[in-house]
């Protein structure tokens, strides 16, 4: 009976084992495909000069320019609400209806198809205010997108600032604003940048949104105005993996242009880990 | 003094109106959602919409059936599940309860690589390698099916499934474990009789956002599994060519006229779309909120 226990606990351990196996197994895998066979594309050319004959040859600067753009256009409107409605929850708001309703507000729009979001774009920004397939509404759409992300990581910062510091400035008669600005916000500013770098990484990555408010399938020409097209590195990506004649000749560039992303999202994503787990750590001593 | 007070109040008002955003957001997106979509009764029926089983927008006499799109994403998130639940819940056991310390703080972080890479990436990958493999072994006529998209979907869920879960099943106390392991339980019959059942709400969480998740993603299903606007079999149409909710929402608004019945049948599906991963959301935070463990 005791050595049954002890036989079945090897073999679920090693079940278990092979699952973990498992799953590394498909980070590596992914990684190694994109990398090993995007390497070889990469130069300069590729990455600052545009797409030529019928995109079969050439660069993908006017994605990375798109995508940049797209980056900019987001953060500059969700980055300061998202930290002020952080800052609202965590050092105002009461307990309640309304706070609850935010809360829930939040978690639904996290948990929102990206593809949903790309309809709502459409229907507000595009159609509604009329701003037409452009930068500005698929700006505007991804900040919404994003949101949620940078709210939840400012609000995880801003708890993590001790009680002690909030008191010890109350106590020198500083007034409740001037002590979230000078004493809690710089506290934080670690955690908030963690969140708007996650988010930089999610508005990179993003590609039915867009698709839905504003990319363009070939817009050599780099974007003059915010009211623009533009071509963006995820969207570029679709487009020479699934439409043209020349899929299979294109498809060096198809992983050029994976790699760049995946460099880009993970490039962004190890900053953000490296900044958060070094203000734990400090956070716990 | 009292220009300062009326400063206090206009700046927390400020800050009030900033949290309010997402409520008005999230409202906003409700209204210009659902009255593009209701726009497509005017013309369809809505009983038609829901019962029709042919997805036909562009034949002369257009049928707007959600049923063959909803099943497609049905199946594929099914299948998704299916193959990541398990996996990752396993996974999640393995990285908090086995793993030496050391090893667990190197395997979450890759694991959460899973997170980082755009759908995008998932698709094109999927694409190229898992699409010929699965044609291949299965000798299909296209690799490009529902069960190709469950398995980069299921992927594709599993940092989600692991990284909730493990957050569960490490909260459980530690007092209970070492009562059953001095009751003279070895450490398996201590994790799957003691440690998962009172993890068991986390991880339940874990399963409705992986299930949200992978209902809700685009671009992956659209490039590995085929889009052909057809009712599946279950479990036969596992390896034939479906197509989502999402998918067609993605494929199909490039090419229509603004306005047109077609166009209102998008924001239609996308309705239904975001009906149900709103419920889900719902259920999700529910259970995370009403059993998180306290001792």
């Amino acid at each position: 009976m005791f050595s049954n226990a002890k036989l079945n606990e090897k073999i679920a351990f090693a079940l278990l084992k092979v699952a973990m196996a498992m799953v590394i197994a498909f980070v590596v895998i992914i990684l190694y495909d994109i990398i090993s066979n995007g390497y070889g594309i990469l130069s300069i050319e590729f990455i600052t000069s545009a797409p030529r004959k019928g995109m079969t040859q050439g660069g993908i600067f006017p994605a990375i320019v798109g995508t940049t753009y797209l980056i900019m256009g987001s953060m500059i409107v969700a980055l300061p609400l998202g930290i002020l409605a952080a800052i609202y929850l965590t050092e105002y708001a009461q307990p309640g209806k309304t706070t609850w309703m935010i809360e829930m507000a939040i978690n639904n729009l996290a948990g929102t198809p990206s593809v949903v979001f790309g309809l709502f774009g459409l229907a507000i920004f595009v159609k509604y205010f009329g701003f037409g397939d452009s930068i500005l509404s698929a700006s505007l759409t991804l900040a919404l997108l994003i949101l949620p992300i940078i709210i939840r990581a400012s609000q995880e910062a801003l708890l993590t600032v001790p009680k002690e510091y909030r008191e010890a400035s109350l106590a020198l008669g500083v007034t409740k604003w001037e002590t979230i600005r000078k004493v809690v916000l710089p506290a934080a500013i670690p955690g908030v940048v963690t969140g708007a770098i996650l988010g930089v990484g999610r508005v990179a990555g993003e590609t039915a949104p867009i698709l839905l408010t504003g990319a363009a399938y070939f817009y050599p020409r780099l974007p003059s105005t915010i009211f623009s097209q533009f071509m963006a590195l995820p969207y570029h990506l679709y487009v020479l993996a699934t439409a043209g004649t020349n899929i299979s000749q294109t498809r060096p560039i198809q992983y050029g242009t994976a790699l760049i992303l995946l460099l880009l999202v993970l490039f962004v994503n190890v900053i953000a880990v490296t900044i958060r787990s070094h203000y734990r750590k400090k956070l716990k001593r | 003094m009292l220009n300062r007070n009326i400063k206090e109040k206009g700046i927390e008002s400020l800050l009030f109106a900033a949290g309010a955003t997402a409520v008005i957001a999230l409202f906003l997106l409700c209204i210009f959602l659902f009255r593009e979509g209701a726009l497509l009764f005017e013309n369809y029926p809505v009983s038609s919409f829901l019962t029709d089983t042919k997805w036909l927008p562009t034949a002369t006499k257009p049928q707007y059936g959600l049923l063959p799109l909803l099943l497609g994403s049905f199946v594929v998130t099914v299948g998704s599940i299916l193959f990541s639940v398990p996996l990752g819940i396993a996974s999640a056991i393995y990285i908090s309860e086995i793993a030496d310390p050391k090893i667990a703080n190197v395997l979450k972080p890759v694991t959460e690589i899973l997170a980082g890479i755009p759908s995008v990436v998932y698709g094109f990958f999927g694409l190229v390698i898992l699409v010929p493999i699965v044609q291949k072994t299965l000798s299909l006529p296209t690799g490009q099916t529902a069960l190709t998209g469950s398995i980069m979907l299921g992927i594709m869920a599993l940092p989600t499934i692991i990284s909730i879960s493990e957050d569960a099943i490490s909260s459980v106390p530690r007092s209970i474990k070492e009562g059953s392991l001095a009751l003279g339980s070895t450490e398996w019959q201590t994790i799957y009789k003691v440690t998962v059942p009172a993890a068991l709400s986390g991880i339940s969480a874990a399963v409705m956002l992986g299930i949200g998740r992978a209902i809700g993603e685009t671009m992956t299903v659209m490039m590995v599994s085929g889009n052909s606007a057809i009712i599946p079999g279950f479990p036969s149409g596992l390896f034939e060519s479906v197509r989502t909710m999402t998918a067609t929402i993605a494929l199909e608004m490039g090419e229509v006229p603004q306005g047109s019945d077609h166009f209102h049948a998008l924001f239609a599906i996308g309705s239904v779309l975001f009906i149900t991963t709103f419920i889900i959301n719902i259920i999700a935070n529910y259970i995370k909120r009403r059993y998180r463990f306290s001792l």
